[in-house]
């Protein structure tokens, strides 16, 4: 990169850039402020917090207890509209994982430094994204505790999974998807275990932390395989995540249904979870940075590039809905042009509106640097892409199946109280299991973090040109 | 340091001996003068990963991504196999007049299960490599120890090492500009 010093630049061509790492702190007080959160005594508010969250998870418990003891009519689905809020939850769960695996991945393979301090919190949502979403599937399964009939393995019926089916490469994609982050969400840890182990005072903590550090000691051995280990789990993970909104978006496409059958889906589908995966994690960041005094590591030159993202992936899903309505129109056939008419104009019209308000609209305060660089703007369009991501799912599923081919065989679809209760309920589970992590995990890096502070030597895995 | 060892036993009764660092710089400069004095078995213990503390120390290249090559294709061909003989011979069905073996149908899961063998391999390839868990280890009965994995830099020099000479060696890491030097008991 052209700098001042080679001449390569005007002066004015370099605009002043917030530090990834806020000045004065060393590997010391890098490792202390972040060891300390965990190691501190629980303060009041957590108890708090995670109790709300954990009554939420009960009102999932019951929802699911319910629906085990009367069955999958309890929902609002029906014929014509199979998928109801199952499959959109379930695709808005996991696109929100999306984010996590990008900023820890990819960003990584990128070299962009700023990734650093909230890919620990980024792949944690991740995690927990994906242990929501995979609720859905199995629950609407209709007999979900036979789920592992999904896998393939020797038994007694003689019976195999079809591999023909998108719903299969569901499974082996979300399941992959899961492990995959899991390892490399474990192998990140490891350090921070040992060093948590190391500074814990109490020999219960000690021993827990010892246990998950494994031994780790930070020989320069170990860190040399580590570092292999941990870029080629980057490899992998860049691929993956791709591969996952695909086959989601196959669910989909594969099928015939006026609505779904696009070749559009993969890209515009990986576009919206990871739009929707960055405003889930500003979300989460904004209040977590501002309760832990987190501002010197999460900084606002994150927040600014995690706006820049959101643009950016809104923009290609904006052009992913113009191209669903180009096709429909260009295709010439009646009854997928009657599909999107239906979309802007049949009974689901305000899930339309709304989906450009908050998906389209909104997003575009986000040119504007101020809006870009105030942590409270940003939360709100974060809040909106939120919701539109949610509402842009119920679209795609219920406005397509609601009216298809024949006019003899439409309906209405409306989610019941069950639906909602399953739906807030995974809310509860993953904002329960969010606040275990910040409290008993290391929310942010601490052996990155050690390397982005000026004066120590980087390796080849972090090292950035300053 | 209660190590009743003495130099002059024959067996070597300690582990070795830990120079402690306070900058990377200082234990990149020992690693390499360490690694020139003809020290073999030797090793740098860092709060992050330092490059070229692992080059001075001679670790030039991992096995790993051989191993994650091989999980890589075990997985991929696995993946492959499985939908083979399960659509063609295992459970054959007519789906919508395709051949049995309808191999884009395969892509995906084949794609899939190359990542996960893949992924395992590699997490478990580097538990392998590094010989992790591993719950005992000399180095932690120093306390200081604990500052590896804060802000301190450790270089050991073992003691099974056959240039190592209790007295002679401690001199050489003294004359290293370590800050302090440890006798690390077995």
């Amino acid at each position: 990169m052209a700098t001042l010093e080679d001449g390569g630049l005007e002066p004015r061509a370099v605009p002043y850039k917030p530090p990834v790492v806020a000045p004065g702190h060393t590997t010391a007080s890098v490792t202390d402020k972040i060891s300390e959160v965990v190691l501190q005594r629980t303060p009041r508010w957590w108890y708090l917090g995670f109790g709300i969250s954990f009554l939420i998870m009960m009102m999932f418990l019951t929802a699911v207890t319910w629906l085990f003891a009367k069955g999958v009519g309890i929902w609002g689905v029906n014929e014509p509209v199979g998928w109801g809020f199952a499959i959109v939850n379930f695709v808005w769960w996991i696109g929100i994982g999306h984010a996590g695996t990008l900023i820890s991945a990819i960003l990584l393979l990128l070299r962009q430094e700023w990734r650093t301090s909230i890919n620990r919190f980024a792949e944690a949502m991740t995690l927990f994204a994906v242990a929501c979403a995979g609720m859905f599937p199995v629950l609407h399964l209709g007999r979900p505790w036979l789920a592992y009939w999904l896998f393939p393995y020797p038994n007694t019926m003689g019976l195999w999974p079809q591999f023909r089916s998108p719903l299969i490469w569901d499974v082996f994609a979300v399941s992959t998807y899961a492990t995959v982050s899991a390892l490399f969400w474990y192998v990140g840890l490891i350090p921070d275990l040992a060093t948590l182990r190391d500074r814990s005072k109490k020999r219960i903590a000690q021993i827990i932390y010892g246990f998950g550090a494994m031994g780790w000691r930070g020989s320069a051995a170990h860190w040399h395989n580590y570092e292999t280990a941990y870029l080629l789990l980057a490899g992998l993970a860049t691929p993956l995540v791709v591969s996952v909104h695909t086959v989601v978006s196959f669910d989909f496409a594969i099928g015939i249904v006026p609505g779904w059958h696009a070749t559009i889906f993969p890209p515009y589908f990986v576009a919206g979870a990871i739009y929707a995966g960055f405003a889930m994690v500003l979300t989460l960041t904004i209040p977590l940075r501002a309760i832990f005094h987190m501002q010197d590591f999460i900084t606002i030159r994150h927040l600014q590039n995690m706006g820049k993202v959101m643009l950016a992936t809104g923009l290609i899903v904006v052009y992913g809905y113009a191209t669903e309505f180009f096709f429909a129109w260009y295709s010439g056939h009646h009854i997928e042009r009657f599909t999107f008419l239906n979309r802007v104009t049949g009974p689901y019209r305000y899930y339309w509106f709304s989906l450009v308000v908050c998906n389209l609209l909104a997003p575009q305060a986000l040119w504007l640097r101020k809006v870009r660089s105030s942590a409270l703007g940003l939360f709100i369009v974060a809040m909106f892409v939120n919701a539109g991501m949610w509402i842009e799912r119920f679209v795609i599923v219920i406005t397509s199946l609601h009216r298809d081919f024949l006019p003899s065989s439409w309906g209405m679809y409306r989610g019941t109280m069950w639906d909602w209760m399953t739906f807030i309920g995974t809310g509860g589970l993953f904002l329960s299991l969010l606040f275990l992590f910040i409290r008993f995990l290391p929310m942010i890096s601490i052996f990155e973090m050690r390397t982005m502070v000026p004066g120590t030597r980087g390796s080849e895995m972090t090292e950035v040109p300053r | 340091m209660s190590a009743q060892a003495h130099p002059k036993d024959p067996q070597p009764v300690i582990h070795g001996l830990m120079a402690e660092f306070n900058s990377a710089d200082d234990l990149i400069a020992a690693a390499r003068q360490t690694h020139d004095a003809g020290y073999s078995q030797v090793d740098a213990y860092m709060p992050y990963p330092i490059e070229e503390v692992s080059e001075a120390l001679g670790h030039h290249r991992s096995k790993l991504p051989l191993i994650v090559l091989l999980g890589g294709i075990l997985g991929g061909l696995g993946g492959y196999s499985l939908q083979f003989w399960v659509a063609t011979i295992a459970y054959p069905m007519n789906i919508g007049g395709r051949p049995f073996h309808s191999w884009p149908a395969f892509i995906v899961p084949t794609f899939e299960c190359t990542i996960l063998a893949a992924a395992l391999f590699a997490v478990l390839g580097m538990f392998a490599l590094n010989g992790l868990p591993h719950p005992y280890h000399p180095v932690f009965n120093v306390p200081r120890f604990a500052l590896a994995s804060r802000d301190r830099y450790f270089l050991v020099v073992e003691a099974r090492d056959p240039k190592f000479d209790r007295a002679g060696t401690e001199r050489f890491l003294t004359g290293l500009k370590a800050s302090e030097v440890f006798e690390v008991e077995r």
